[in-house]
């Protein structure tokens, strides 16, 4: 029996269950060990005049108080664009930035000494709105403009036009684990770090950078995580350094972790997007000219914005064959905290952008959005090129719309809305359905790289370890599935390991939805090479030559003989064969110019479709969502069951973003959400109460992947923008008129807004919707 | 002198000393002190659920099983009780049920949250009735997965009964009854500690003279600690001494005497449920909403009323239904109505040394027409917006008294005075007037759950939802579904 592609549980499931599975905070303490808390700023934009330790220095069971002044190495932790100080250097750039750290004997005593570390301040003007951001062109990297022929002129030539604005807000993690790290002094001055991360590598070389040594000092694990989103990617490294310049500096351990408020006031989150659009189409709804801009917050620093935004960028054709069109992405400054990866990375914004222009067009016109949508869609052989030049060559997406049109029953339903619509004063129902492509690679070419090692012990048990970390999304037990099946043994003879730098090294983050993608073609690779050497050993003593072996259920076979894996691989020890391979793969044929602004960035597409219905109370705008009908595109499954976990969670976390996720600065620049007091995130109860999910069936993926499965993790997120649309058609029915506006996320307030301003419009031009 | 809090822990007693702080959570009790780590601390504001454990009491001679939130419980709040944790439920490699289930329907990805999933469903599965979807969503409510979307979750909730019917648990009840009755104190239960005290007085009088021996201001009264928990977990705060009012007999009455219902201020929500379902199923929904499961096992009617604060829920269907309270101090006992009990923020008609000891209801009449609205941004667990709650009484289809209240429109509770006036006299369901004198009755703030001009709105809307629901209609979301 084979293990890939069959729905195996998480390899931690038993141990989740039980609460034996352990989380960093959960480890044994190390002897001496110190904990550590931070010192925020109170002011949003300030320049530091002086810093007073000496309170904060004064506590019985202190060991250290630091701040920049105190590193030793470099203090920049900028994973891309310098600068960013791992604490506060000179200036305050948001509210709660990180001013100094505490080590001390028990967290109570660190925490009550950061609340006495006396900071002067000498406050700065703060630039908070990203509206403004936009307008003064304050900017962290230069704009990404993708162009093909000449939009405005192609808008102007169209028989009908449309321009508006937009907001989509941003989102909060909310991993429940939050940050930690916790890091050892070893000999040699060398240091260990647990840490709770979805880039080992990137720690460890920043732990290094900000201790001043080589690489090879510096040691990174991470069994698992719970959870990470891209919370973990970039964002992580800071509170490892602190620990570990914690750690330098006393010479004992030191664990930093981030209770729920400083981990939401600190650490930077989904970006919110400012979009302007103008667009240019004909009768049936199809776009000639489209001129978009798409304006992300990226916060006081970089970060990892430039790429986000990129993304975003590329993901603003979502489905649709767009003859002329520019496309322009900014990345804003604001005194706001730094913003970073978050589940699809820019995409979900860029889809959701044209999402909404598709919906208005489709308004505009009176015509049922799904038509416009169709309409639109890319070609299979024509009509397949994207804006940035990469020939779609893999869409299934005429399929998938036939199939779930059928299977949601769609048509009939809508039919059925309207009349329901029309004798129901009070409730309203919404309907849409919504298509997904994303595209699968990091959009940085050469983070598409990936490494393994594979052991074989002498009495055939096996271990792994790859540079894909675990937070949830079942990487592990997928890899060892290809493992499994290469060498023709069951899981239980392979014992998955913690990630850690020092068994593959430079590792790309797990992040880009490329985890299985890279880490499981780089452990194949692994398995090939250790398979190769077994069938060479045992290919004389079966008696045929080695491709004629086969590795099945524990055994090798050929020529009628059999030979037990463990057999095989004591024959291998004994003839001095050795038992240790690495892999290492490299995703091919991806590019990207960004002069020319073309290129092949991603190896393929991931597709899904979605229809989602909401049923809306006009007085309060509150509303449930009733139904959704799911269809993802997951190529050969390496795994059913944890890819439909991956499908139904990115869904209802998409779901939570563009509904009731609401991240509310005050005046002053202050996140006033920062505990699930004040930021929801769906219970069980936003679960739509009729919910079907599908994977795609019988479609591998034509791009040679691992076992021709596709990549999971980000893609199903977008499938919820079906729910924000679905809630927009019950504003406009709730409202009498097609002319319609609603920003993300779409909050019981903003929907009841909503239908008011749509009425007061009506009200005020009667024959402007009159176009219906 | 000191005594020790005693708890049940895997059929042993549990004897915690002076070591331990009066307001150490059972969470870090758990977590730093018996290393067991499988808790978790998602929050330690009792939001999450990470932290879940389920709590056994003797009730009428049989065991009963109550999530609660680990974070923001203290351990003496545990004295002569049992206590489960995640740890405790398999038996060796064998699985519990409501584990084999979660394992099954693949409920765990990232795994953080899971302990506390697998504990609620543990009270659950000990309820005994298999759950249909909407119970399960509400016993869930308080537990936040970020990675499943839930699905899953709610299939082993279904599924643990098919796996099996019983546990080890209920085989070894009879012993563990036992072993509390063991636990039952004679004596009030006061652990000192060098942080400060824990003080558990067994009646009234033992907590009015309890109250006049501490200095004022430096010492807290505890009902649940669903707010009180907060003040250490996110505030940092220590008071010199914790009076529980958990243990005092009196206050956890319930009385019925068929034109009111009299409800104790020590009796928490899950346990005035019923009570509150008789005097209208509204009120009980929006109860079904305020909290969680683990806050309702915990927080207290009489806590919400006390706290003083501006967005309490129970405030203003009590207010409607024109709810008197009963104060009780030195000098003895007096009545007010509730909204009486309102001076400004935060600031409340208790007097020093005085205490809520209950609330009484009215029960609304055959003329009478009652409806809460609670509006918030999530349906479950979220703190109101806007909650409107109204009463008249009927002479035909016309309104004959009014009571609306509102919480989230001022800085206290408040009744919608002006509204009310207008209301008086008006032919149902026309009440634009009413609606209209809502502006004049309040100006509502902006915060981040909401704009004043939304609160406004839908202040006034919930008035004329209200007025066509008198009427006759019904309207609402979870009826239309």
């Amino acid at each position: 029996m084979t293990a890939a592609r069959r729905p195996i549980p998480h390899d931690s499931a038993p141990r989740h269950v039980t609460g034996s599975a352990r989380y960093i905070d959960d480890l044994p303490e190390p002897e001496g060990l110190l904990h550590a808390a931070l010192h925020l700023s109170d002011r949003v934009h300030a320049r530091i005049r002086s810093i007073d330790l000496s309170a904060a220095r004064a506590v019985p069971g202190v060991a250290a108080v630091i701040t920049v002044a105190d590193v030793p190495g470099d203090p920049d932790i900028a994973p891309v664009v310098r600068p960013e100080p791992v604490l506060a250097q000179d200036t305050i750039e948001f509210h709660g930035q990180p001013v100094a750290a505490i080590a001390a004997r028990d967290l109570a005593t660190a925490r009550r000494a950061a609340r006495l570390v006396k900071v002067e301040y000498e406050d700065l003007p703060p630039l908070l709105d990203l509206a403004e951001a936009v307008e003064k062109q304050s900017l962290l990297l230069p704009p990404l403009q993708l162009k093909r022929g000449n939009a405005q002129e192609a808008i102007a030539r169209a028989p009908h036009r449309l321009n508006g604005e937009l907001h989509l807000g941003g989102q909060d993690h909310f991993y429940l684990e939050g940050q930690v790290s916790l890091a050892e002094p070893r000999e040699g001055g060398d240091t260990f770090v647990h840490c709770s991360t979805q880039h080992p590598s990137e720690v460890q070389k920043l732990v290094a950078r900000v201790l001043g040594k080589p690489l090879h000092s510096v040691t990174v694990e991470c069994r698992r995580m719970g959870g990470g989103f891209g919370g973990k990617e970039s964002q992580a490294a800071q509170f490892a350094c602190i620990a570990a310049l914690l750690a330098h500096r006393t010479q004992k351990p030191v664990k930093l972790r981030l209770d729920r408020d400083e981990d939401m006031i600190v650490t930077g989150k989904r970006h919110d997007f400012l979009v302007r659009y103008d667009v240019g189409f004909d009768a049936e709804g199809r776009i000639l000219g489209y001129d978009l801009l798409l304006a992300g917050r990226g916060g006081w620093a970089a970060d990892l914005t430039g790429a986000v935004v990129d993304r975003a960028v590329f993901h603003a054709d979502s489905s649709y064959w767009i003859p002329d069109v520019t496309i322009t992405g900014l990345c804003c400054r604001t005194n706001t905290v730094s913003n970073t990866a978050f589940r699809g990375f820019g995409g979900p914004q860029g889809m959701a952008a044209t999402e909404y222009v598709i919906d208005e067009i489709a308004r505009h016109l009176g015509r049922d959005p799904l038509e416009v949508r169709l309409a639109n869609l890319y070609g299979k052989t024509e009509r397949n090129v994207t804006p940035y030049f990469q020939t779609i060559r893999d869409n299934i997406l005429p399929e998938l719309f036939a199939d779930l049109l059928a299977s949601s029953d769609y048509r009939r339903r809508r039919q059925e809305i309207d009349a329901f619509n029309a004798h129901s004063p009070h409730l309203k129902k919404g309907l849409a359905l919504t298509p997904v492509k994303f595209g699968i690679s990091f959009t940085t070419s050469f983070l598409n790289q990936a490494g393994a090692l594979v052991l074989i012990y002498e009495d055939g048990s096996v271990q792994l370890n790859h540079g894909g970390t675990e937070m949830g999304q079942g990487l592990y037990i997928k890899v060892a599935q290809v493992v499994a099946d290469v060498l023709g043994i069951g899981l239980e003879q392979i014992r998955i390991t913690a990630t850690r730098t020092d068994k593959v090294p430079n590792t790309s983050p797990t992040a880009a939805s490329s985890g299985a993608d890279m880490n499981g073609k780089a452990a194949e690779a692994a398995a090939l090479t250790l398979r190769r050497r077994l069938a060479e050993v045992a290919a004389p003593i079966l008696g045929v030559p080695p491709d004629g072996i086969r590795f099945r259920d524990g055994m090798l076979q050929g020529g009628g003989n059999v030979m037990s894996f463990a057999e095989a691989v004591h024959n291998a020890y004994i003839a001095r064969v050795s038992l240790a391979a690495s892999g290492y793969y490299a995703t091919p044929g991806i590019h990207f110019d960004r002069t020319t602004r073309r290129g092949s960035p991603f190896f393929y597409f991931a597709y899904g479709v979605a229809a989602t219905e909401v049923l809306v109370d006009c007085f309060t705008g509150e509303y449930r969502f009733t139904r959704a009908d799911l269809l993802h595109d997951c190529g050969d499954s390496l795994n059913p069951a944890i890819d439909l976990g991956q499908v139904e969670g990115g869904y209802l976390q998409g779901l939570g973003w563009l509904t009731m996720e609401e991240l509310w600065w005050d005046a002053d620049g202050r996140l006033r959400t920062h505990a699930p007091s004040t930021y929801k995130i769906p219970t069980a109860r936003d679960l739509p109460a009729d919910f079907r999910v599908r994977l795609v069936n019988g479609k591998p993926n034509p791009a040679e992947t691992i076992f021709r499965s596709k990549a999971v993790g980000e893609p199903p997120l977008m499938l919820a923008i079906s729910g924000w649309l679905a809630l927009k058609d019950a504003v406009a029915a709730a409202a009498g008129t097609q002319r319609v506006h609603l920003d993300a996320p779409a909050t019981p307030e903003r929907v009841l807004l909503a239908i008011e301003a749509a009425k007061r419009k009506l009200a005020a031009a009667p024959e402007a919707v009159a176009a219906k | 002198m000191s005594e020790p809090v005693r708890f049940v822990s895997r059929g042993q007693v549990v004897t915690v000393g002076p070591d331990v702080p009066h307001t150490m959570t059972v969470l870090e009790y758990l977590r730093l002190r018996l290393r067991r780590t499988g808790s978790k601390e998602g929050c330690a504001e009792g939001d999450c659920g990470a932290c879940t454990v389920v709590i056994g009491e003797a009730v009428y001679g049989r065991l009963r099983y109550r999530a609660v939130n680990a974070c923001i419980l203290f351990v003496a709040q545990l004295d002569g009780k049992a206590l489960f944790t995640v740890e405790d439920l398999a038996d060796g490699e064998a699985l519990h049920p409501v584990q084999q289930a979660m394992v099954e329907t693949h409920a765990s990805q990232c795994g953080f949250c899971t302990p506390g999933f697998v504990m609620s469903l543990f009270a659950c599965f000990h309820h005994g009735v298999t759950p249909d979807d909407e119970s399960l969503k509400d016993a869930l409510a308080g537990n936040l997965c970020r990675c499943t979307g839930y699905r899953p979750i709610l299939e082993a909730g279904r599924r643990m009964f098919e796996i099996a019917r019983e546990d080890r648990f209920t085989a070894m009840e009879a012993a563990l009854l036992q072993q509390l009755g063991q636990l039952k104190r004679t004596r009030m239960l006061r652990h000192s500690t060098a942080a400060g005290d824990f003080l558990a007085p067994r009646s009234i009088d033992e907590l009015i003279e309890t109250l006049e021996t501490l200095p004022d201001g430096k010492s807290w009264l505890l009902a649940g600690g669903t707010d009180v928990g907060l003040w250490v977990t996110k505030q940092q705060r220590q008071p010199r001494s914790i009076v529980y009012l958990g243990r005092v007999a009196e206050l956890q009455q319930i009385s019925d005497d068929g034109h009111a219902v009299t409800i104790g201020a020590g009796v928490t929500y899950a346990d005035a449920f019923a009570a509150i379902e008789s005097l209208h199923p509204d009120f009980a929904r929006m109860v079904r909403r305020l909290g969680s499961v683990q806050i309702r096992n915990s927080g207290t009617l009489g806590g919400n009323i006390a706290n003083g604060s501006p967005i309490g829920d129970s405030m203003p269907p009590l207010i409607a239904l024109g709810a008197t309270i009963t104060l009780r101090g030195r000098a003895g006992s007096r009545r007010l109505p509730l909204e009486d009990f309102y001076l400004g923020y935060r600031k409340t008609a208790l007097a020093p040394g005085e205490i809520v000891e209950s609330v009484t209801v009215p029960k609304p009449g055959a003329d009478s027409r009652f409806a809460v609205y609670k509006l918030s941004k999530r349906f479950d667990q979220d703190i109101s917006a806007v909650l409107g709650a109204f009463h008249v009484k009927l002479d035909g289809g016309t309104v004959r008294e009014a009571r609306i209240a509102y919480g989230g429109m001022a800085a206290v509770p408040a009744r919608a005075l002006r509204a009310e006036a207008a209301l008086t006299g008006a032919s149902l369901p026309d009440v634009e007037a009413a609606v209209a004198a809502l502006a004049e009755d309040f100006r509502p703030l902006s915060d981040m759950r909401a704009s004043a001009g939304y609160r406004l709105l839908a202040a006034q809307n919930l008035l004329r939802k209200f007025a066509l629901e008198a009427n006759g209609q019904r309207i609402r979301l979870e009826a239309a579904e």
